[in-house]
């Protein structure tokens, strides 16, 4: 650690202005901050301190993110050997899931940094640690067969067109890589859809009998819904799906994390699940279909809702900011996301739609919040003074 | 021509593009563009119709009383768009069916009454002919840069005929689904004024 630390000072005078590499100073200072935290403090004001800052925080995300990855690399593994009747071990099963995600992850991270690194160069800004986060959120929503390809140039659409032109991290309206995975969803609907897509290998190539690698919710948009996998394996993850997102408990880990640590807010999660139970339960209540008639907490582990609750809607930067606010937004992605999955046949899964559409409704949401509160203070002020 | 005239028709290319620097028209370079056959014949079809249109009321701007103008100014232009709507329906019909409602609807479009009202009304009829033809092609230069890139990577073909090679399809490229949608033209509009407004530093705006 030391000598990490002697050797940054030794170079830093480098890239400080008027030293010879003084053009990468903001990639310097990137690096530097990522290894230690910055010791330098607020000058003016009171400020509240925290140890923690962006890139910690980013980092306990990560941290959170973790289950998911592993269980989804497992998993991946798990139902190849499902389709083609193959026997392995739960460290073979995992070591074959994660050498199918490391190179998407390697691609998204390269990508994604890339464009970040070269945008802070020409701005002269520092880098943004945003990307840490979203660039492993992305391999974490695709399908497991998506050409890397694809996912390079889903992730700088996202980054350039999603974040750096609204102004970089922090600034961005619509969360990133939700928008990479919306990219490819509308460009490549091929590649992104259907019931082939899921597992490893399986386009293509013939499974075993009485495998078909359709997800839950492509069996209940289709109102078959006793193919439906039971309640405790799609808890579990024992399914079909985006490489993080099949397994409910992985992302229930998760989010202890994000409540524990105060980083991802519990008011969004917790409205989320209500708005669903609340629309799935009205759906329940005038069945016209099978899939209005399914139980309404088998929304919450279907399909991409329990990743996309915990880890998407929560998003510091897109959500609401304002507490009234939170439960609002957090509501109304519960109610989306099943209006999305019953009542529209051509998307399957609501969530990622559902969270972005909300996300552009937040700043409304905060600004009616805010002036309905300013109303009211303005109301009881004026009561006082008449009397 | 003259070099005033001339700058009346180049101006419209670049720092007075009705598109790009006005945004005025946006709605059908969003409709049209898929493919780059239509783009090119709806962008004639506005340079036809902005240039004589501009003529005629130019002709009779002094006789026009100013409070029913709009109704005049739409009068001729409704002409001169049934004319051309004819026109391709007798001789490109197909492409006349592509543009569906498109023709119709250039009276609608703002850069045809934008210049009616901001120039022709003010001046002769030689050079208002000519800002017809210029905010025309600055319009359908536009048009023709945002079909290309959608036809090229929404479909692999260019005015009909295979560009991208089967090879490059066999390697596991796919066409570009999102470029097919009004989405992507949105953007790709977006994405030109962005170039465009880098290059040419006169065109932001002071802070």
């Amino acid at each position: 650690m030391k000598s990490l630390r002697n050797f940054l000072d030794k170079k830093k005078p480098l890239f400080q202005p008027g030293g010879k590499l003084s053009k990468f100073g903001s990639t310097f200072g990137a690096f530097e901050t990522f290894l230690f935290t910055p010791n330098h403090t607020s000058k003016s004001g009171s400020h509240i301190h925290d140890t923690i800052d962006l890139k910690r925080t980013m980092t306990v995300v990560i941290i959170a993110l973790l289950p998911t990855l592993l269980f989804g690399s497992w998993n991946i593994g798990y139902q190849n050997g499902l389709a083609f009747g193959v026997e392995r071990s739960i460290i073979e099963n995992f070591i074959f899931g994660f050498l199918k995600v490391l190179p998407i992850m390697i691609v998204s991270y390269g990508v994604g940094l890339g464009i970040e690194f070269i945008v802070a160069q020409i701005r002269g800004h520092e880098v943004n640690e945003g990307f840490l986060v979203t660039g492993i959120l992305i391999p974490l929503i695709m399908p497991v067969n998506i050409p890397l390809w694809m996912v390079a140039l889903a992730t700088a659409f996202a980054v350039i067109f999603g974040k750096e032109i609204f102004g970089g991290t922090g600034y961005n309206v619509m969360n990133v890589a939700l928008i990479a995975r919306a990219f490819l969803f509308f460009a490549y609907p091929g590649e992104m859809s259907g019931d082939l897509v899921w597992v490893y290998d399986l386009a293509g190539n013939k499974p075993v009998d009485g495998f078909s690698g359709a997800t839950p919710l492509a069996y209940a948009a289709q109102n078959a819904s006793s193919e439906i996998a039971s309640f405790k394996d799609m808890f579990l993850g024992f399914i079909p799906g985006s490489i993080g997102e099949t397994s409910t408990l992985a992302v229930l880990i998760g989010a202890a994390v994000l409540i524990f640590t105060g980083i991802g807010s519990w008011k969004i999660m917790l409205a989320t699940v209500l708005g669903t139970l609340l629309m799935g339960g009205i759906c329940n209540l005038f069945p016209a279909n099978e899939y209005m008639s399914i139980p309404a907490y088998t929304h919450l582990v279907m399909g991409g809702f329990a990743f996309g609750a915990v880890f998407m809607a929560t998003d510091p930067v897109t959500a609401s900011s304002t507490e009234k606010g939170k439960w609002i937004y957090g509501f109304m992605i519960g109610i989306l996301v099943v209006l999305i999955r019953i009542f529209n046949p051509a998307y399957p899964e609501g969530m990622m739609l559902a969270i972005l559409l909300m996300n552009v409704w937040a700043p409304l949401i905060d600004y009616f919040v805010i002036e309905s509160h300013i109303k009211r203070r303005l109301k009881r002020a004026k009561i006082k003074g008449n009397a | 021509m003259s070099g005033k005239n001339f700058k009346m028709l180049s101006n419209p290319f670049n720092l007075q593009n009705p598109v790009t620097v006005q945004i005025l028209g946006i709605c059908s370079a969003l409709a049209v563009t898929v493919k780059l056959k239509p783009a090119i014949v709806m962008g004639l079809s506005v340079i036809v119709v902005t240039a004589f249109s501009n003529l005629v009321i130019s002709w009779m701007r002094n006789s026009i009383p100013p409070r029913i103008r709009i109704i005049v100014q739409l009068v001729v232009v409704a002409t001169m768009v049934i004319l051309v709507d004819q026109v391709l329906r007798a001789f490109v019909y197909d492409v006349s069916k592509q543009l569906s409602v498109y023709v119709g609807l250039i009276i609608t479009n703002c850069i045809i009454m934008g210049r009616l009202e901001a120039f022709a009304m003010g001046n002769k009829p030689w050079p208002s002919f000519i800002d017809g033809i210029g905010n025309g092609i600055g319009y359908a230069v536009i048009l023709i840069v945002v079909a290309t890139v959608r036809e090229l990577f929404g479909s692999g073909t260019l005015l009909g005929f295979k560009i991208v090679p089967q090879a490059v399809y066999d390697a596991g490229y796919i066409n570009n689904g999102m470029m097919i949608m009004p989405t992507m033209a949105l953007i790709l509009v977006g994405v030109i004024i962005w170039i465009q407004r880098s290059y040419f530093k006169q065109l932001n705006e002071k802070e």
